[in-house]
């Protein structure tokens, strides 16, 4: 038996599908769940995909914290499940604090869509095991309000800790601060970053590159070799 | 406040009605009243009013637009043709696409932002209305001159109204254009096309049938938004006094169309709809006749049910209201529960608001009074009808006069490579990264092509690999030289692009952008470039499926060039057999597949180094474009091409910057024998290609190409860090991508 990882949709949720089929590709079950419902029908591990939740209304992901469905997510991330958050599942888990620090508007204020070279800082978090420490990677990053940003403090402590899990290279696309394109928390089950894994796990499609299945190749060596 | 109720119009015959102010002309007031018998109520005249608009009507174009119609090519891919919301084309395996382009050119020119954003909802909304799931948008823009302070003020807004929009409903932008010239100053032109697919059994058609059926209004509250000329209306038969303008352009909001998009497809996969349309242009007047009018009885509307964002609106103002993300569905009554049902999981508000009557009139009711009673025909589809004169310009002889190869060619190769690399910068043939990083290209995983590739492409299904492209294309400047041949340019030039990508071109789109037709060179114009599309579309074998027309596209006395942007939709049996534009391979062989004749007449290099339009746009031959599309396809498919890149706009030289810049490769060229090296670079005869061909396939290509008598020149190998062309010039790569990148953000960003 693979492992059920739930794909959460709310108003608004964008890249859902897409989520669900790179889970699929990655061989684990993709099962969907639904922002009015609290029951994560028994999911090993929780993605939070992409999009405008709540017309990003008021902020980013603020909206969204409410639901019902977040309601067990943080529940069940605090007694340690996996949860990822692309885009505006990093946002929605920044406005939760699960993850520390906030997202801004790019500092050039428009939207941007562009093949994104990120270094993998640790592998030592549910999503990003099957990547090598250090490694370089190219995926999709595509937002408006991407810019990271936190306190001197909280900055420094994620790096003292070790979980500033993605750094932008190349090009810094929004202004982040430190250059970071993800994190984690202390106890590496929750991870959030910008840009876009489940965009980049085919060669045909998108960028041509699957460099992003090593989230959800990951996440399922972890489940699975758990049990 | 009394209401204008058809008891009231009936007793007061006389009554002086604004019919001017909503644009309505003496003799089409006259027939209203014929055809009711009585005067119009404030209502009818508001319906009446907006639906035999230019807008809604068609009224001038009609009897041009028949020909698409009439000449229509052999081709069993036709599902739905012109008519509907959008056309429907087999693309085998049991899919069905549906797609259309259409124009939002003067909202977009009042205000940028919501008037791009809500031709982007319009257009998707009428591809979901056919039962299809939107999968790609495309977006040919067109403006004044790049460095004009007020395209700074169009360009930035238009783009963010796209992005902001289409980047929240989860559609990849594929492709479009961007084109700048100076006739575009005042009449910026916003056109929008979208891509939609489904199964052959779930093509819907707006139509209300089925005495009893519930006509149920879901999506966005009706708002004072987009109402416009109507508020002349509310003013002189009610008698207020305050301001009753309201804002002419409609305010979208995307998540609002995600919610409609979304909750609309469980709908239709519940086959709980037996009509539906979606609301735009002329809102609930446009929904309401066409749906009655196509159907078999008449509609009963009690339009105080509508639910408002603005309680004060008058019954007029809701008829005209274009308020946006807002669907029309007839429903069977027990199927109502169940559609309300998925309505409100989507958090979708959806209200009854009449119902499928006997009989064949479209009833309209205001808090029980009736205050519309009229044949929907005559309000959807019977509108007037004008013949309007037209004649060939008097200017259009000297125009062609005025051959382009009189025109000084650079003296030396030295002047030959400065001009080369100010065309590859000049804003028409730079990068356009800049706007279209601004679109989500990736959403949806689906994503084969998109720009800067010569077409879109998209996977339809993931487990045969089956996919669609589409390329769109339009030259003014060749249009303005000769509409006839423009029209067919830019249809060769767009169905040569789906063909360079590797699909087989099946059915076109169009939107027809002009001036006032009451200008009889204008109208000329368009009967000019309608009769070329209509037989280039009957020779390719490419049928018309619908489209748009936007006319009045000028600024006081002067139009914009006739601009139609053509639409061509391809399928590709297997998505890995696509045909990028990047050159990658060192080693791989150039070939320029078509003839190089000394073609300059609307010219980027007539426009960027001569600041000239004249003399006649590349000669057209449709049989030599169909022979090309072929050997494209074919190479493509049994692996003989790597790469790919259509010859247009900047010639040669253009096209092999872009292909070299995009692989990150050089290439190094060969003035072929009887060519001098400024045609051969720059000249833009059409029928043309450039490939690049693995050393193992050069026979097998070079001997199809013989075999089917396509002329077939090699010109060249990918090879180092420039382009280099031998004995005239190099220029690196880095030297290129400055020059081709920096021009847009220099001016925009």
């Amino acid at each position: 038996m693979t492992a059920r990882i739930g794909v959460v949709t709310f108003p608004g949720t964008l890249d859902d599908r897409d989520t669900q089929r790179a889970v699929r590709v990655a061989g684990a079950e993709a099962v969907p769940l639904w922002h009015r419902d609290k029951d994560l029908k028994q999911v090993d591990a929780v993605v939070l995909p992409g999009g405008f939740s709540y017309g990003d209304y008021l902020r980013a992901g603020a909206i969204s914290r409410f639901s019902p469905v977040m309601e067990s997510v943080i529940e069940q991330a605090k007694a340690g499940m996996p949860v990822l958050g692309i885009c505006n599942g990093f946002q929605v888990l920044t406005e939760t604090h699960l993850l520390p620090g906030a997202m801004l508007r790019n500092n050039h204020l428009h939207f941007i869509c562009r093949d994104q070279k990120l270094r993998v800082e640790t592998n030592s978090t549910a999503w990003t095991a099957d990547y090598e420490a250090g490694q370089e990677i190219s995926i999709p990053l595509k937002n408006i309000d991407g810019r990271y940003v936190a306190d001197e403090r909280t900055l420094d402590l994620l790096e003292a800790e070790g979980r500033v899990a993605f750094r932008y290279l190349d090009v810094n696309p929004n202004g982040s601060l430190r250059d970071i394109a993800g994190i984690t928390n202390e106890a590496g089950n929750v991870v959030g970053l910008m840009p876009h894994p489940e965009h980049a796990v085919e060669p045909l499609v998108g960028t041509g590159r699957t460099d992003g299945l090593g989230f959800f190749t990951s996440i399922l060596k972890n489940l699975v070799g758990a049990r | 406040m009394t209401l204008d109720t058809v008891k009231h119009a009936e007793q007061t015959p006389e009554a002086g009605q604004p019919w001017a102010d909503l644009g309505l002309k003496p003799d089409e007031y006259e027939r209203i009243r014929e055809i009711l018998g009585r005067r119009p109520t404030g209502a009818e005249l508001a319906m009446y009013s907006v639906m035999w608009s230019e807008h809604c009507s068609y009224k001038s174009s009609k009897v041009h637009l028949k020909q698409f119609g009439e000449k229509v090519p052999e081709n069993d891919a036709m599902l739905v043709g012109i008519g509907e919301n959008a056309g429907v084309v087999d693309v085998g395996q049991g899919y069905a696409v549906t797609f259309k382009v259409e124009s939002h050119n003067h909202p977009s020119y009042i205000e940028p932002y919501q008037g791009a954003a809500t031709g982007v909802g319009g257009i998707v909304r009428d591809i979901l209305a056919m039962g299809a799931r939107p999968v790609a948008v495309v977006d040919p823009l067109r403006f004044g001159a790049a460095d004009h302070p007020d395209t700074k003020r169009v360009l930035p807004g238009v783009v963010a109204g796209i992005g902001g929009y289409g980047n929240c409903l989860g559609l990849p932008n594929i492709g479009g254009e961007v084109v700048f010239d100076p006739c575009y100053q005042g009449n910026p032109l916003v056109n929008a096309g979208c891509i939609g697919v489904m199964k052959h059994e779930d093509i819907h058609l707006a139509k209300a049938s089925g005495t009893g059926n519930k006509v149920i209004l879901y999506g966005a509250r009706t708002g004072g938004d987009g109402i416009g000329g109507v508020s002349v209306l509310a003013s002189e038969t009610f008698e207020s006094t305050g301001p009753a303008k309201r804002p002419a352009v409609q305010v979208g909001d995307p998540f609002q169309e995600k919610l409609l998009i979304e909750c609309t497809l469980e709908i239709f996969r519940e086959k709980l709809v037996a009509g539906i349309q979606d609301l735009g242009g002329a809102g609930l007047s446009c929904a309401t006749s066409e749906l009655a009018s196509a159907g078999s009885g008449g509609m009963r509307v009690d339009l105080d049910t509508v639910p408002l964002r603005d309680s004060s609106l008058s019954p007029e103002e809701i008829l005209m209201s274009e308020s946006q993300e807002r669907m029309c569905a007839v429903v069977e009554p027990d199927k109502v529960d169940r559609f309300m049902e998925i309505c409100e999981k989507w958090d979708v508000i959806a209200t009854v608001i009449g119902e499928v009557t006997e009989g064949e009139r479209l009833e309209i009711f205001w808090h029980g009074e009736q205050i519309v009673d009229v044949p929907p025909r005559t309000v959807a589809h019977e509108g007037p009808v004008y013949h309007r004169p037209y004649e060939r310009p008097s200017w259009q002889d000297a125009l062609q006069a005025d051959d382009a190869n009189k025109l000084a060619r650079p003296a030396d190769a030295t002047e030959l490579k400065e001009q080369i690399l100010k065309l590859v910068a000049s804003p028409n043939q730079a990068s356009k990264a800049w706007i279209t990083d601004q679109y989500d290209r990736f959403v949806q995983g689906n994503t084969i092509l998109a720009q800067p590739e010569d077409a879109g492409m998209v996977r339809v299904d993931e487990e045969s690999n089956l996919g669609v492209a589409m390329a769109t294309d339009g030259n003014g400047r060749y249009a303005k030289l000769d509409p006839y041949a423009g029209a067919q340019l830019a249809l060769a030039e767009s169905y040569r692009n789906v063909a360079a990508s590797g699909a087989k071109p099946l059915a076109i789109s169009n939107c027809l952008n002009f001036g006032s037709p009451e200008d009889p060179d204008v109208m000329w114009q368009f009967a000019e470039a309608t009769r070329g599309l209509a037989d280039g579309c009957l020779q390719l074998g490419t049928p018309v499926t619908g489209g748009n027309v936007s006319l009045y596209n000028q600024t006081g006395e002067t139009a914009i060039h006739p601009t139609p942007v053509v639409a061509v939709l391809g399928v590709i049996d297997d998505v890995t057999r696509r045909t990028p534009i990047a050159f990658k391979e060192e080693g791989q062989l150039l070939y320029l597949l078509g003839e190089t004749r000394a073609e300059f007449g609307g010219s980027a290099w007539s426009q960027v180094v001569h600041d000239h339009l004249g003399g006649l746009p590349p000669k057209v031959d449709l049989e030599r474009e169909r022979l090309l599309a072929e050997i494209l396809i074919s190479a493509s498919r049994d692996g003989m091409i790597d790469a790919a890149h259509d010859l247009s706009d900047g010639g040669l030289v253009q096209a092999v910057v872009e292909s070299c810049l995009r692989g990150n490769t050089g290439a190094r060229l060969v003035v072929p024998d009887g060519l001098d090296a400024f045609t051969f670079l720059l000249s833009e005869s059409a029928g043309r290609a450039v490939v690049s061909v693995p050393r193992s396939e050069e026979l097998r290509f070079t001997d199809m190409c013989g075999a089917r008598g396509l002329p077939v020149t090699r010109i060249g190998v990918v090879d180092g860090t420039a382009v280099e062309v031998q004995g005239q010039f190099t220029l690196s790569l880095d030297e290129l991508r400055a020059a081709h990148a920096e021009t847009i953000p220099g001016l925009f960003a």
